[in-house]
């Protein structure tokens, strides 16, 4: 009884966070009921486009797998949330478009085998140029700033992705790059009227060994052992006689050389690239982190799928879909739901102070 | 580096009696503020180049609104120490309210309320603009309240990842607001134009002539919107200052420092971090509304991350939790943007004969900014007296306040 008189006189405000809590939970399932609804509805109205539009999706995913992984690397070891990584990614893809289209000269003309080893050139280019630059960011922009309050690091990773942007709008002007048709796009076979082509069949075929050779590293080495003992205890690593810094430059390269071939593959995918394009990429990227668990290598991979094909279906079903004038807004919103009620993610472990 | 400075600092101070630091130098600064159109007004019909470095009219009333909303976000990051990455969103509320209620975007029907400067026959919703600065401060901060409460239990990095979500996810609704359910509510890209102008209506301007009548029908249109934002910038500060000194203000720099131990004094955590976002919302509703109706229109396109960043900026370059140090860092930026770096492009290539749009890399200008005011001088040009002492005194040895010699608290 007293602890209800005293329940009722707390001011309005102290009880709206519960009462919020509760309707936002209540609205929360509604959405994903709803969600469930309508993929139902198309599955059962087109059944063909919709698994041809899921194929797709996969596509996206494994190119979000990539710089996902790139976040989520940098996250899990010195907690950061590396706004440049998308401008990473996206100088990936303009080196890419330089390599391939201007130094090699490819354009899908040549014949196979000159294209294959074009495309391996300007992929292992990509990743070089990108894993050197992140080492060199986090160098001279996050290292001095290791024992500053968190949220200086986090400040300066928005005013690097907006020099990263701004460089590339000085080298490569701000019209649109672009390659010619260099992966092929002959069509493997026709799914509901949608061509499935075989360049979405490569983007994914080259993203699986990149994946199982970053597993490798991580799970498999010795240097692999030192960023997860890093990523646990920084302090105790540093005692163990490991050494922090170059562990932690170790992942920012790995980081970035995942970007770099997400950049290559993004580009020879799409076959055009801008100099603005990474930023929201490289949020979708962060919300695909974030949705599988943020410092969890198979969170992100799993993140980045369900995200690519969130996008697609809103893009390429048809029926009550709110199409892709709000693919943004619904992936934030996935962003904000999940930090939101469920901060730890998908497959993340429970981090209560993280959140 | 800081021990020379200091001595100047002090040596300065030692030798100017006090009273001229208390009043002569402020009524002197607020005196050329308020006459500065009439000041500048004479050398604008000059040729000479620097001219084009003097502030414009247009260039001053940016300037002052978006000082305002720089320091409405220093309640919330400065104060408070909550990283707000989608300001932009109550800026984007703000100049809605006005494009809403005081534009013919509702055409149907007709309501005239004490709107002054528009003819009655005029179709449409129409407010007068004056109450709608308070309805839009107070929309702004009703979404910063709902915004908040889900989020604001989110620590740090997280919390500004939810931020930017907001940011984005706003200016997209709006863009696509030209079909919600089949209702044109936002008129989508095409914006919302034009909105009324302000003014005090022939009745008061009769009665009292130099209270315009219609701003829009001015000669001097700038002049008196530069000095009704110099007033909102003076009840802006007023309250800043006022906030700070309370208890409130206090609890929020305790946040800030820590949040546990806070918590354990007894500061109610949710209250008080939704209180800030709700105070630091009002003021960037208010300049929204405002620089909308200087406007005279709206655009979603004027909602980009970019503004948040750039009104970030302002608050971190000025010095984060003091109001001199932001509104510098306001004036100091909003000036660069909107005129000095167009000037100075101009006067370079004029020089070496090269042919360089420097405003087309502001954001890189403005991202170097950052980096390296967070490298090389991380409180700001100018910190706050608590920030500076933790930054360069350091706090973990002696105390902050000594009862014999020290004048008072900082």
């Amino acid at each position: 009884m007293a602890a209800e008189t005293k329940a009722a006189r707390r001011p309005v405000i102290a009880v709206l966070p519960r009462v919020s809590q509760a309707l936002t939970t209540f609205f929360m399932w509604l959405i994903v009921g709803g969600v469930g609804l309508v993929l139902l509805g198309n599955l059962i109205k087109t059944p063909a486009q919709f698994l041809s539009v899921m194929l797709l999706g996969i596509t996206f995913g494994a190119i979000y797998a990539l710089v996902a992984l790139g976040y989520t690397l940098v996250y899990g070891i010195i907690e950061l949330i590396n706004f440049a990584h998308g401008d990473v990614f996206m100088w990936g893809t303009m080196v890419s478009v330089t390599v391939a289209a201007h130094w090699l000269g490819l354009n899908g003309s040549q014949p196979g085998w000159e294209t294959t080893l074009g495309c391996l050139v300007t992929l292992v280019f990509a990743m070089t140029f990108c894993g050197t630059l992140n080492v060199v960011i986090e160098r001279f922009a996050y290292r001095p700033l290791r024992n500053a309050p968190k949220l200086s690091p986090l400040i300066t990773a928005i005013g690097v992705s907006f020099m990263l942007q701004n460089a590339a709008l000085l080298v490569y002007s701000p019209q649109e790059q672009g390659v010619g048709p260099i992966f092929p796009t002959n069509t493997l076979f026709t799914l509901g009227g949608v061509p499935y082509e075989a360049k979405s069949l490569l983007v994914v075929l080259i993203t699986i060994p990149v994946l199982a050779v970053l597993t490798y590293l991580v799970r498999s080495t010795r240097q692999g052992k030192a960023m997860r003992a890093v990523a646990q205890d920084t302090e105790a690593a540093r005692m163990m006689g490991i050494d922090v810094n170059r562990t932690i430059a170790y992942t920012f390269a790995l980081g970035g050389v995942l970007a770099g071939a997400a950049g290559m593959l993004f580009v020879m995918y799409q076959t055009t690239t801008r100099y603005d394009l990474g930023f929201q990429l490289g949020l979708f990227a962060f919300t695909a982190a974030v949705l599988g668990g943020i410092g969890n290598l198979p969170g992100a991979a799993l993140g980045a799928l369900l995200i690519g094909l969130i996008q697609a279906f809103n893009e390429g079903l048809g029926w009550h879909m709110p199409g892709s004038d709000w693919t943004q807004s619904m992936i934030f919103s996935i962003l904000i739901l999940v930090l939101v009620f469920r901060p730890q993610g998908l497959l993340g472990e429970q981090v209560a102070d993280r959140a | 580096m800081s021990g020379a400075w200091h001595d100047l600092r002090s040596n300065v101070r030692g030798s100017t009696p006090p009273w001229v630091r208390r009043y002569l130098l402020p009524a002197v600064g607020l005196a050329l503020l308020i006459f500065y159109p009439q000041i500048t007004s004479n050398l604008v019909s000059g040729s000479a180049t620097w001219i084009q470095f003097i502030p414009a009219m247009s260039t001053m009333v940016k300037m002052v609104v978006f000082t305002i909303m720089a320091l409405g976000l220093n309640v919330v990051v400065g104060y408070a120490g909550l990283l707000d990455l989608g300001y932009v969103a109550f800026y984007a509320a703000g100049a809605y309210i006005a494009g809403w209620f005081a534009t013919q975007q509702f055409t149907p029907h007709n309501i005239n309320f004490f709107a002054p400067t528009v003819p009655s026959t005029l179709e449409g919703i129409h407010i007068s603009v004056w109450l709608l600065l308070i309805v839009a401060a107070v929309f702004a901060a009703t979404l910063g309240i709902l915004i908040g409460l889900p989020t604001l239990r989110l620590r740090g990095d997280y919390l500004a990842i939810v931020t930017l979500g907001f940011g984005e996810i706003i200016p997209q609704a709006v863009n696509n607001g030209d079909n919600w359910f089949g209702h044109n509510i936002t008129n989508g890209p095409n914006g919302l134009t034009p909105i009324d102008q302000f003014g005090f209506g022939y009745t008061i301007h009769n009665a009292a002539p130099f209270l315009p009548a219609n701003y829009g029908r001015e000669f001097n249109l700038d002049y008196y919107y530069y000095w009704t934002a110099l007033a909102l910038l003076g009840f802006t500060l007023f309250c800043c200052i006022r906030l700070r000194d309370s208890r409130l203000g206090r609890a929020w720099v305790a946040i800030r420092e820590d949040e546990i131990a806070a918590s354990a004094m007894g500061i109610p955590l949710m209250r008080t971090k939704t209180l800030a976002y709700a105070i630091g919302a009002f003021f960037g509703g208010m300049a929204g509304c405002y620089y909308a109706v200087y406007k005279s229109s709206t655009f979603p396109g004027d909602f980009s991350l970019n503004i948040s960043i750039f009104i970030l900026c302002m608050v971190i370059l000025g010095g984060m939790g003091n109001v001199w140090g932001v509104m510098l860092g306001g004036f100091v930026l909003a000036y660069l943007n909107f005129q000095g770096l167009g000037a100075i492009g101009n006067q370079f290539n004029s020089t070496f004969g090269t042919n360089l749009n420097v405003g087309t890399y502001q954001y890189g200008i403005f991202g170097s900014v950052i980096v390296a005011m967070m490298l090389l001088r991380p409180q700001g040009l100018i910190p706050g007296k608590r920030r500076a002492l933790e930054l360069e005194v350091g706090v973990h040895d002696q105390s902050l306040f000594d009862v014999e010699h020290d004048e008072g608290p900082v």
